[in-house]
């Protein structure tokens, strides 16, 4: 059967996608090192403690506890690598219109709720999709989102007074440290789902994230001369 | 490609309203996927065979998993290559370097949000470094060096200090271990302090700490009496106006957990900054030492 190499991801993209895993592994560790000092969270109902952030034993095997100095000097280095990268991220997204593959459209959500079922085994057909598909446009949008968010929050945390009316509009202080430790939960979150999803998707699908290639079928391609309905698309 | 799908095609073209191609096309059953309706970019090979594809892909792999692969290894060897004295040096350079930033963007005219009285919180004593030995608060007495006009300490009593205008203000203590209060302070504005007191100046001028502060030294020590806790301040957040030499908490004299008769209160930075029991306060041109930046912490700590 004919084939065709598809270059899926950009250079810019594989890098800034690699050298983000490292940061954020970083900013989240740290980030526990810190939390351990003052452990204020946990999942409440009704009053009744579900689950508290974080059992004892979960401290103790990655030897977390008396760290908090240590955590704070790696947390405000990595937090600029941390950050350059996503903007150097988000500007090439936008300047090289890759954006546009990545970004939800209309009918997205109804979609990517098809994609979820399909992936659950649920339903079998799946939605047509590009080179993401709708589960994955609204995902890829929302992780950098967060991205954003945790920036955020975490300068309101870290000039509350200097940023009073940063910290004042996400609701104070403590409101701040709550939006970002539960956007840390949300990234664990993402990356579990991430590294769940690239497994089922299979080995084509990893490579691409490291050569930049996939290898896909002839017959399965889009057709190249449909441009009446490319002229449709453009606006 | 089939012919009746391009009967589809050109039948979409027709439609008046492009919008409603666009959505349509994207609903629909008989388009080819969202990518081309979109517009997104494709950049796919000619048609190969895939023999000819997979020996591609395998050098391009074999190139790319070692980038990849030899990257990754320097970056974690060179992390643990470094010494923890490097590793220090660096994080600490990070410090200063953050602590310039903030002050490029400091402006003393930005105030800490104040608080009704009615949401005052328990009070809550976290450290007792430098106040381990008896303490008589009725022997206490305040060195001050540093200062325009003589060389050797002045002896400043409470009463002393008492008499200088009286502030108060309810504002957030924050810890560095993460937890806040919110605690009513009274006491007497440091910047009104220096006033009194002046501290001398870089160039010998005469001081003028409200109109000319960045004349002043840079720096203000403080030390407990038995020179156990000491912390080391920056002088234009020692002058912010919301930095206090407070003697009351909560409407009461200071307890002497809470650093009787005379503490630090600022919501410019966090508590381990907000020294107890203060014996001396020295006005200085060096970087002062501190008791937690000793032990890794932040030495400017600012908010």
């Amino acid at each position: 059967m004919q084939k065709h190499l598809n270059k899926k991801h950009s250079l810019a993209v594989r890098w800034l996608h690699w050298i983000n895993f490292p940061l954020l592994t970083m900013m989240i560790w740290s980030g526990l090192l810190i939390y351990w000092a003052n452990q204020a969270y946990g999942i409440r109902i009704f009053g009744i403690e579900l689950f508290k952030f974080f059992p004892q034993w979960f401290y103790d095997a990655l030897s977390i506890p008396f760290r908090l100095a240590e955590g704070i000097q790696l947390h405000f280095f990595f937090m600029w690598l941390f950050a350059v990268n996503g903007v150097i991220y988000v500007i090439y997204v936008a300047i090289s219109g890759e954006w546009r593959a990545m970004l939800p459209v209309p009918g997205s959500f109804k979609r990517a709720l098809l994609v979820t079922f399909h992936d659950m085994r649920i339903v079998k057909k799946l939605p047509p999709q590009g080179k993401y598909n709708d589960a994955q446009r609204i995902a890829y949008t929302s992780v950098i989102l967060m991205g954003a968010c945790s920036l955020v929050t975490g300068l309101a945390i870290y000039k509350p007074l200097q940023l009073a009316w940063l910290t004042t509009l996400l609701g104070g202080y403590e409101w701040a440290r709550w939006l970002h430790f539960w956007l840390t939960i949300l990234f664990v979150l993402f990356f579990l789902v991430h590294i769940i999803q690239v497994i089922m998707a299979g080995w084509n699908n990893f490579r691409s994230i490291i050569t930049g290639y996939e290898i896909i079928d002839a017959a399965e391609t889009v057709p190249m001369k449909s441009t009446a309905l490319d002229e449709g698309a453009k606006i | 490609m089939k012919p009746e799908r391009d009967e589809v095609l050109v039948e979409k073209v027709r439609e008046p309203e492009k919008i409603k191609l666009k959505k349509e096309a994207l609903e629909g059953e008989n388009q080819a996927n969202t990518a081309k309706i979109l517009n997104e970019k494709t950049h796919l090979s000619e048609p190969i065979s895939s023999e000819i594809a997979r020996k591609q892909m395998s050098q391009r792999s074999r190139r790319n998993f070692l980038i990849g692969g030899v990257t990754a290894l320097t970056g974690v060897l060179g992390w643990r290559w470094m010494g923890d004295e490097t590793k220090q040096a660096l994080l600490r350079r990070t410090f200063a370097f953050n602590e310039k930033i903030s002050q490029i963007f400091y402006r003393p005219s930005r105030l800490s949000p104040e608080f009704p009285l009615t949401s005052v919180s328990p009070r809550r004593v976290n450290g007792f470094a430098g106040m381990s030995e008896e303490f008589d608060p009725a022997n206490w007495s305040l060195s001050v060096g540093g200062l325009a006009n003589r060389t050797d300490d002045l002896i400043v009593s409470l009463d002393d200090i008492k008499a200088l205008p009286k502030t108060e203000m309810t504002t957030e203590l924050k810890c560095v271990e993460g937890w806040s209060i919110i605690v009513n302070w009274a006491g007497v504005r440091f910047s009104d302090f220096a006033a009194a007191y002046s501290p001398k100046t870089l160039d010998g001028s005469l001081p003028d700490v409200f109109s000319r502060p960045e004349q002043l030294v840079p720096y203000v020590s403080m030390t407990t009496p038995n020179e156990e806790y000491y912390v080391g301040w920056d002088m234009p957040s020692m002058l912010h106006p919301q930095t206090l030499l407070a003697y009351e908490m909560n409407g009461e004299p200071l307890l002497p957990e809470h650093g009787a008769p005379l503490r630090l209160a600022s919501p410019t930075k966090y508590g381990i900054k907000l020294i107890k029991r203060i014996g001396r306060i020295e006005f200085t041109s060096e970087r002062p030492k501190d008791y937690w930046a000793e032990q890794g912490y932040d030495w400017y700590s600012g908010h």
